[in-house]
């Protein structure tokens, strides 16, 4: 009993502080309560009974693309818009019918506006119409008590003002769809914009910020008296581009009429300088709608303006694809630098005979030669004897049929093909296509973002992936420094042949794009050239002296350049596809030369040589 | 000998029912019917002044609720006694089961669907964790509460519901959890600081939980403990909920006179926010009555506990006090703002069915200490 008796007693003094305490905290939720209804009440008691609070989400200014010096790509304007307030009006659809008679809608905007009635909640706003005139502002202002629920507020829209020079690369803006909303609410909100493509899309979530709150007080129409506390929303944070948007521009203009697109990047780092496709659009009309007529002009056009075809468009690489052939020989010591290949003109194999592209042949050709004069049976040679599945890996540690880590939605990966890709079909690997691929032609596919890598990886010897993406709020990433990248592993004696051949192409007599030649004094650049049939040659047009001038234009071969410069110490690579542009010698060299030279005299990836600030890890 | 002599006549004197009902404590059962008449007022205003949808409801399942809680109070305490760890083991049982393929909803996995209503088994867990302590301390010697190989079971009890409920994961509840058997332990006579070695235990323990939680679960959890992470939900909730509070003031706007334009905004107002409505309407004077109300039944329940003379009904009744008392804090504090929103709904006020139940449940137990409190019921057997 004594010890039941100590431990009740325990019992009771603990039960009784224990309750103590837990009244001490009502009491204290008490206090809080006086604090919170009485003192901090006061701010609201201030307001008439017939006031009501309101209260209403901003949308956050969605952040900004800046080129690499800071010039705006992708901005916002303001936007005078008539938003409904469904909880503010008694009865919504009686103001959208009001509306209709001051301002006309149309059934599909009627739709829209139900549609979204119904599905957000009351106090989210609903667009009724956007881009309004002074004039129709001053309509609705005047019949304000007509139209309970009804405001004019101003909000952002996304505006390019380069227009269709960046369209690729933003890629678009669009209204969220109900996936997106339900997400994150604050898309709900009127105004907010969800990217869609391109560096839009990619930055979306960094692009897009945070909502902020505002509350108001309004009379019984509706109508704003003052507003009583703000919490800013947090605007998106701006993006710079590795892009150099006068160089874009330029590059864009030189492409002139043709159907062609050209990649500039980087050679230490990767960075994209510029990435231009021609035809383009204007990316603008997509963020306020497109027009029937316009989207139908867009898609059947066969240049294909929407396309990017710098990072999408597939082509056989032709003869640009020679250097990662001779690699892959010399690595495999199918082959040595001074080996000479008889060249007649043509090579038989089996039953089959590959012509050059010179008829009356090159002779006996050494490395070096058969890349100046851009010999086909040299490669023909060098790729039987090396072997597909060799080559593919070369290509793949030039980022050739890999998939690339480039930033930008829509990227094509491209193809390079192998015994096993072929074993895979059921079908089995013919030495004839072996051949073929020796000089960039049959199964092999590639984008000209993935030649421009190809391009700095030779020119540099380091694994470079090219990248948009310079830095994000003004904190750069890694990657900037071009020891950040690993080297592709080929020993600098090979990589130098190689480099030398190139040299050769632009800068030796007979080379074959001499025309490329830089007008800069103590810089050169080397390059190679590339034309690839888009249809057989048959024998009775090969000897009735076939000219492709003459063909229809979807008919005529791909031209193709790539190049690097300085010679010496290589800076920026390049690639370039002119559609249906007949020879690389004729119609690229000379547009690659043209830009290289623009680029060179700009020297954009020096005039800013480090970027703002690193991003601490943490 | 007078006192062993009456305990002798009652331990004989098996009562009936009839007894049982008149020792059961009608003026608490008449505060808890306050309580949920309160409901019903702020849930008819909720409603924009309407029985419909929410207070005829209410009433409804407060009703049922009372039956149960009297028909378990009627149950004799031993029996309970005698089930308390097979309770606990259901309670561990549905968390897992809840675990493994409960709903997901508000951004956690902690509902079971029973019979076409959700469940938490995290709330019969809280019930059933203080039943089990009361149990192992009942039987605890004096000598025995000094032995820390003794405190060990306990302590591992406590453990697995917190670790399971943090899991969800649910850190409120996992907290509110925690406490309450903290208390128990306090209660048993558990010295002060070896109940903050157990409390700091958890504290260690948790963020490295909370480590070996996936990512989303990790941001459902960093969203709990940040609301402002997220403006539009429960950030917007607290901003309506003050403005509600605050334009009430003193004496309130009066009954139905709330500006419910605003708490449209409120997706919950009938549940977690209700308190906002009612003191919208009745001002601090109704707020603080409501808190007078609410301090009287959890320190009536301390008091049963107090006049209870076995073991198990004292721990008992401290246990389920402290874990009401728990619900009204969280839920009060998080409609000031005072600390983040917790999902914790005000009891027999708020609209939930099966929060009510739960609620009543242990109003139940709780009576039926009080029924039951002079029985003999053996104590530490291994005692002289």
């Amino acid at each position: 009993m004594r010890r039941e008796g100590k431990r009740n007693g325990v019992f009771t003094r603990r039960a009784l502080l224990i309750g103590g305490a837990q009244l001490a905290g009502l009491g204290w939720l008490g206090s809080r309560l006086y604090q919170v209804q009485v003192e901090e009440g006061a701010r609201y008691s201030t307001l008439a009974e017939a006031n009501r609070i309101s209260s209403r989400l901003i949308a956050p200014p969605r952040g900004r693309l800046l080129d690499r010096f800071g010039a705006v790509i992708a901005g916002n304007r303001q936007n005078w818009r008539a938003l409904l307030i469904a909880e503010q009006a008694a009865d919504a659809s009686a103001s959208v019918e009001a509306f209709a008679r001051f301002i006309p809608l149309t059934d599909a905007e009627r739709n829209r506006i139900e549609r979204e009635l119904r599905r957000h909640r009351r106090f989210i706003p609903v667009v009724l119409r956007e881009f309004l005139s002074w004039e129709e502002m001053a309509r609705i202002e005047v019949n304000a008590p007509e139209l309970p629920g009804v405001l004019v507020d101003v909000g952002t829209t996304r505006q390019y003002p380069l227009g269709p020079q960046m369209a690729h690369i933003i890629g678009y803006v669009a209204p969220p769809n109900e996936a997106d909303v339900a997400g994150d609410t604050m898309l709900a909100l009127p105004g907010m914009r969800v990217g869609r493509g391109g560096m839009e899309r990619t930055h979306d979530e960094v692009l897009r910020g945070r909502a902020g709150a505002v509350q108001l007080e309004v009379n019984a129409v509706g109508r704003v008296i003052r507003e009583l506390d703000r919490q800013e929303g947090t605007q998106g944070r701006d993006v710079t581009l590795t892009i150099d948007a006068e160089l874009q521009a330029s590059v864009l203009g030189r492409l002139g009429d043709e159907s062609a697109s050209a990649v500039v990047l980087d050679a230490r780092n990767g960075e994209v300088l510029a990435m231009a496709t021609n035809p383009s659009f204007d990316p603008s009309l997509f963020n306020s709608g497109v027009s029937q007529a316009q989207w139908v002009e867009w898609t059947n056009n066969r240049r294909a303006p929407l396309i990017n075809k710098a990072a999408s468009g597939l082509y056989a690489p032709g003869s640009t694809f020679k250097m990662v052939v001779a690699l892959a020989g010399l690595e495999a010591k199918a082959v040595t630098v001074n080996d000479r290949v008889n060249c007649p003109g043509y090579m038989d194999f089996g039953d089959r005979r590959y012509h050059c592209w010179s008829k009356g042949g090159h002779g006996n050709v050494d490395l070096r030669g058969a890349l100046k004069n851009s010999c086909d049976v040299y490669f023909y040679e060098v790729a039987r004897r090396t072997g597909i599945d060799k080559i593919a890996a070369m290509s793949s540690r030039f980022g050739l049929g890999t998939k690339l880590a480039v930033d930008l939605p829509g990227t094509r990966q491209g193809f390079v093909p192998t015994r096993a890709w072929r074993a895979s079909q059921g079908k089995a690997w013919n030495i004839g296509d072996t051949i073929v691929c020796g000089i960039g032609q049959g199964y092999i596919q590639l984008s000209p973002l993935a030649l421009a890598t190809m391009t700095a990886r030779l020119a540099t010897g380091r694994a470079v992936e090219p990248h948009l993406t310079r830095a994000i709020g003004g904190m750069a990433g890694a990657g900037a420094r071009a020891e950040d990248w690993p080297s592709i592993g080929l020993p600098e004696r090979l990589l130098s042949q190689i480099r030398d051949g190139m040299w050769a192409v632009v800068n030796e007599q007979q080379g074959t794009a001499t025309v490329a030649r830089l007008d800069i004094p103590g810089v050169q650049m080397s390059g190679k050239t590339g034309s690839v049939q888009v249809r057989n040659v048959t024998r009775e047009q090969r000897e009735k002296g076939f000219k492709s001038e003459n063909l229809p234009w979807e008919l005529r071969p791909h031209a193709l350049f790539v190049g690097f410069a300085p010679h010496d110490a290589p800076r920026y690579a390049l690639a370039l596809v002119v559609e249906h542009g007949n020879a690389g010698s004729a119609t690229a060299a000379p547009i690659a030369r043209d830009i290289m030279q623009d680029v060179l005299r700009r020297d954009p990836a020096r005039r800013n040589e480090a970027p703002p600030r690193v991003a601490g890890r943490s | 000998m007078a006192l062993n002599e009456r305990r002798l006549i009652r331990a004989e004197a098996d009562f009936g029912i009839a007894t049982k009902l008149w020792r059961v404590s009608w003026v608490y059962i008449l505060l808890l019917c306050m309580l949920a008449g309160v409901g019903y007022v702020a849930l008819f205003s909720a409603a924009g002044g309407a029985a419909e949808p929410y207070a005829a409801k209410h009433i409804l399942r407060f009703g049922f609720g009372l039956m149960l809680m009297v028909a378990i109070a009627m149950v004799d305490i031993r029996i309970i006694a005698k089930m308390s760890w097979l309770a606990y083991a259901s309670g561990v049982a549905l968390l897992v089961l809840v675990l493994r393929m409960g709903h997901v909803g508000k951004g956690a996995q902690r509902w079971i669907d029973f019979g076409g209503t959700l469940w938490q088994p995290s709330e019969w867990m809280k019930l059933a964790l203080v039943l089990a302590l009361a149990h192992w301390f009942h039987k605890a010697s004096w000598e025995r509460m000094g032995n820390p190989l003794f405190l060990l079971p306990p302590i591992i009890a406590l453990l697995v519901p917190v670790g399971l409920i943090l899991k969800e994961p649910n850190l409120g509840t996992a907290v509110i959890c925690a406490v309450v058997g903290g208390v128990v332990f306090l209660g048993a006579g558990v010295r002060w600081w070896k109940v903050l070695i157990v409390v700091g235990a958890i504290v260690v323990v948790a963020p490295i939980a909370y480590e070996h939680l996936h990512d989303y679960q990790r941001s459902r959890i960093d969203n709990f403990l940040y609301p402002e992470r997220d403006p539009l939900g429960t950030g917007y909730n607290i901003i309506q909920s003050r403005i509600a509070l605050g334009s009430g003031g003193m004496w309130g706007k009066g009954f139905l006179q709330g500006t419910q334009g605003h708490l449209n905004f409120l997706p919950e107002k009938q549940t977690d926010f209700i308190f906002a409505i009612y003191a919208e309407e009745f001002g601090l004077v109704g707020g603080l009555a409501l808190i007078g109300l609410l301090a009287a039944i959890i320190g009536g329940g301390i008091v049963i506990g107090v006049r209870c003379r076995h073991q198990y009904g004292r721990l008992l009744a401290l246990g389920i006090s402290t874990n009401f008392f728990m619900y009204v804090f969280v839920n009060i504090a998080m409609v000031t703002g005072s600390i983040p929103v917790g999902g914790v709904p005000l009891p027999l006020v708020s609209h939930g069915g099966s929060a009510m139940i739960m609620v009543m449940i242990g109003m139940g137990l709780l009576m039926s200490v009080h029924v039951h409190r002079d029985v003999e019921f053996e104590e530490h057997r291994d005692d002289p």
